[in-house]
């Protein structure tokens, strides 16, 4: 192995290296969020009825379109890379765009239903929360930081996922180096399934 | 510019088919999981929507995150993470549950 004396087209890749570096982050997003659902199902447990009424407030049929748009969109991310293993160039950038645009699909959903809440005073510190039960507010709080920062992940998917499409047109990513797709198809899948814990605790609980 | 097969790197490229199936699937607990909540709340609903969120989590862990055809590492340290999450929620609400 005297990849070192190469001066030509050999680069150092390490596609299982790779892909644990990104596993082991995600590992940490695990971590993150699962503790934000522990403190969700610890209030919950204390405040059972008021998180039940506060349900109320939240639109099923939104939260199910977005689950349905985030399932989806995993769907698309997985097909393109199997479309670039396969050396579906054009294939594979296309599903990859399919999924920026579902994400962002998702995201105006958010925005939409954000703007309702807040429309209704429902958002932290405002008056009409804080003369609502406890509960109430912790449910809110949880539900607008929670919800906010998974938002935030979907976003910064999204712009990955464009490099990842320009990388692919460019032949960067291509049928025998695709570790920069399937990494980020590994973070994408991973914001898809921290969605799926969301919907039922936010929007099922009446 | 052409890299070698590297040691690790699978060969086996996942069906589209395959991929479809599991859609499916997914959203076919989708509508069980509300259904279920709308129409027959009890008790056990919300223990019976995490199950299934459960169900769907790992479908999309084992297929599109591709961990079927991982090695035994890296499905032990998956493993590992969900084992510690799971200790650190039960060991809180054991503290919880008697206050």
């Amino acid at each position: 192995m005297d990849e070192l004396t190469h001066t030509s087209t050999s680069e150092h890749r390490d596609y299982v290296g790779a892909k644990l570096g990104m596993w082991l982050f995600l590992f940490t997003e695990i971590l993150l969020f699962g503790v934000m659902f522990l403190v969700y199902s610890a209030y919950r447990d204390v405040n059972s009825s008021e998180f039940h009424e506060a349900g109320r407030e939240m639109n099923v049929t939104m939260g199910a379109v977005n689950t349905i748009i985030l399932l989806s969109s995993s769907l698309t991310m997985a097909l393109s890379i199997s479309a670039i293993k396969n050396g579906a160039k054009t294939r594979s950038i296309l599903l990859q765009i399919t999924t920026i645009i579902l994400g962002t699909v998702f995201l105006v959903n958010k925005y939409v239903e954000w703007s309702d809440h807040i429309r209704h005073g429902l958002y932290p510190g405002s008056p009409d929360l804080l003369s609502m039960g406890h509960g109430k507010i912790l449910f809110f709080g949880l539900y607008y930081v929670m919800t906010g920062i998974h938002g935030l992940h979907v976003l910064i998917g999204i712009i990955v996922i464009a490099f990842t499409a320009v990388f692919t047109f460019r032949g960067v990513v291509n049928s025998e180096n695709f570790s920069k797709l399937e990494n980020t198809g590994l973070y994408w899948h991973f914001v898809d399934i921290v969605w799926i814990y969301l919907f039922p605790l936010f929007y099922l609980i009446t | 510019m052409k890299v070698e097969r590297q040691e690790g790197m699978e060969t086996h490229t996942v069906s589209y088919r395959t991929y479809i199936f599991v859609w499916v699937a997914l959203l076919a607990l989708l509508g069980i999981t509300i259904a279920a909540a709308k129409y027959y709340y009890s008790t056990y609903s919300v223990l019976i929507n995490l199950l299934i969120a459960s169900i769907k989590a790992f479908l999309v862990l084992i297929f599109f995150m591709h961990l079927k055809y991982e090695g035994r590492f890296l499905k032990g340290l998956v493993f590992l993470t969900i084992g510690i999450l799971t200790s650190i929620i039960a060991l809180t609400f054991s503290d919880v549950w008697f206050r």
